[in-house]
């Protein structure tokens, strides 16, 4: 039963949290009341069995106790109550009718999920806010699980949730899905946020494996809840790629000492098929579209290294054109970056060096450990040892990750093996 | 309606010379904008300020009352001028700012008032 709580919980924590922030308006009362509400689920279920509509159930339960909560406390002035709301174009707390029957009205829970969305992404919190109030209130993460994700202590994280709540509640922050010519710029903060948690969790600057892995499965179930609910925006599609054809290497990415592997040295055949397959049918979906943005182009390159059997037939010049696409789009140094080490793969370690050399915004890697490590493996297999292993000295600096970090190390005594 | 302060702030030596070209494109920026906030209904006041050298700080202790020469903060900005505006909800406000910042051509603060 307790598995089975918690599955209820994962799917309806966040759906019943947006829907009843915009009848309550109020994100505090919200999720107090849902918290509530699972709490009698898991004295009542047990001996009454699962509810046919668990998630029905829970929200009309929360609902119930929280306008109780609203009446007892309705000591307070009307007008400070009011003054304590997010901007929600229709209250009414006592017009619930549609909350009864849920299944009707999935067209409005849906809409509650996007406005809540877009209320934890909104460009007046700052990206670590973003990041953390969309845990919080779409994902239902506990306080400590998200401050254990970021390593940070947990008083910090539980500060951050509190003051950009706050923030939202003073600031009269609408609980509404933007306009449409807002809509692009708005988007674009709610994909960078969920990017940022799959790339928190895929990458692992620290703590634990197993809470990274936590992460990615998050960001993955919010790009799919996204993507159900703007099937029209392709870069939602784009993003769902990347992060699924991303994951599908997982499996190869550490060794079995802990040791990062390299994308040319993975084992392919260890390569989680099924999300290369679902990651490929969302390329192609895209490309049938032809709207290109950054994630839609990200995730293609992602599906030309997932189409190589091995390492040596990747389609290199394809890789390198879709760099040159990506950069004329998001002209960024990083991006400069990946199309040299893709042109150091078709044309050679010295062309890789020279694309290098020519980046504009140089200055922009100084403290980028990629660069760095990517530097090193160009300069190494041009044979220049010495700045080689000055440059992986370098990357060993400025990695805080101990898979990174044992990789790198052998890298850089293979090197310097070759000086003697 | 909620209200919100917009913050126009400035380097703490900025002083305008409004016979300079630059000083009349400003004036009539801002001028554009206030009209647009009084059209709209979305005015409530708003002032440019002396700058923060002309200001004084008074305290009041148990009813001594001291008074220091120049602004609060030793900043290197201080606040240049204000709105109060009325606006449905933030991102209104925030709309109004970016029309603020660019009439002023500063940073805009938007803080909303308590009540």
């Amino acid at each position: 039963m307790t598995d089975r709580l918690d599955a209820v919980f994962r799917r309806e924590a966040g759906r019943c949290t947006a829907t009843l922030i915009r009848v309550l308006g109020d994100i505090d009362l919200a999720e107090d009341a849902v918290a509530e509400a699972f709490a009698v689920a898991a004295e009542r279920w047990p001996a009454d069995g699962v509810p046919p509509n668990p998630g029905g159930w829970i929200l009309t339960t929360a609902r119930n106790r929280a306008i109780d909560r609203l009446r007892r406390e309705s000591t307070r002035t009307d007008r400070h109550v009011a003054a304590h709301r997010l901007h929600v174009d229709s209250l009414e707390p006592d017009d619930t009718t549609e909350l009864d029957d849920l299944d009707a009205f999935a067209d409005v829970v849906a809409d509650d999920q996007l406005r809540l969305m877009f209320l934890c992404c909104h460009p007046a919190l700052n990206a670590d806010a973003q990041v953390a109030l969309t845990l919080r209130l779409l994902g239902g993460l506990d306080t400590d699980e998200i401050a254990r994700a970021f390593v940070v202590p947990e008083a910090t994280m539980a500060q951050r949730i509190v003051r950009a709540k706050r923030k939202l509640r003073d600031n009269h922050a609408p609980y509404r899905i933007p306009r449409p010519a807002e809509l692009p710029d708005r988007l674009d903060a709610v994909l960078a946020t969920i990017y940022l948690i799959f790339t928190e969790g895929h990458t692992a600057t620290s703590g634990d494996a197993l809470t990274r892995v936590d992460l990615s499965n998050e960001a993955i179930r919010l790009g799919r809840v996204l993507v159900e609910l703007m099937p029209d925006e392709p870069e939602a599609v784009g993003l769902l790629a990347l992060m699924l054809l991303t994951e599908a290497r997982r499996p190869a990415r550490v060794d079995d000492d802990g040791s990062m592997v390299r994308l040319a040295d993975q084992d392919r055949a260890r390569w989680d098929r099924a999300l290369v397959d679902e990651g490929h049918a969302l390329v192609r979906a895209c490309l049938r579209r032809n709207q290109p943005g950054p994630f839609q182009v990200q995730a293609a390159i992602a599906a030309v290294h997932a189409d190589a059997p091995t390492a040596d037939a990747t389609d290199w010049s394809q890789i390198v054109a879709l760099y040159d696409q990506l950069y004329a789009m998001r002209p960024n140094a990083v991006v400069a970056l990946n199309r040299a080490i893709a042109i150091a793969e078709l044309d050679g370690p010295g062309a890789g060096l020279a694309a290098l050399a020519s980046i504009d915004d140089a200055a922009a890697l100084a403290d980028y450990q990629p660069y760095h490590a990517g530097r090193a493996d160009l300069l190494a297999r041009a044979g220049h040892v010495h700045e080689a292993v000055a440059a992986y000295d370098r990357a060993l600096d400025l990695t805080t990750n101990p898979a990174e970090r044992e990789f790198l190390g052998r890298q850089r005594r293979s090197t310097q093996k070759n000086l003697t | 309606m909620p209200q919100y302060l917009l913050g126009v702030w400035h380097d703490n030596d900025y002083d305008m010379d409004f016979s300079t070209p630059d000083a009349q494109r400003l004036s009539a920026q801002v001028g554009a904008f206030n009209d647009e906030l009084q059209r709209t209904g979305t005015w409530v006041f708003g002032a440019g300020l002396h700058p923060a050298s002309s200001a004084t700080v008074v305290r009041s202790t148990k009813g001594d009352v001291s008074m220091t020469d120049g602004p609060y903060a030793e900043s290197k900005e201080q606040m240049g001028g204000f709105w109060v505006i009325e606006a449905p909800d933030l991102d209104a406000a925030l709309d109004w700012a970016a029309k603020a910042a660019a009439a002023c051509e500063g940073p805009v603060e938007v803080r909303p008032m308590q009540g």
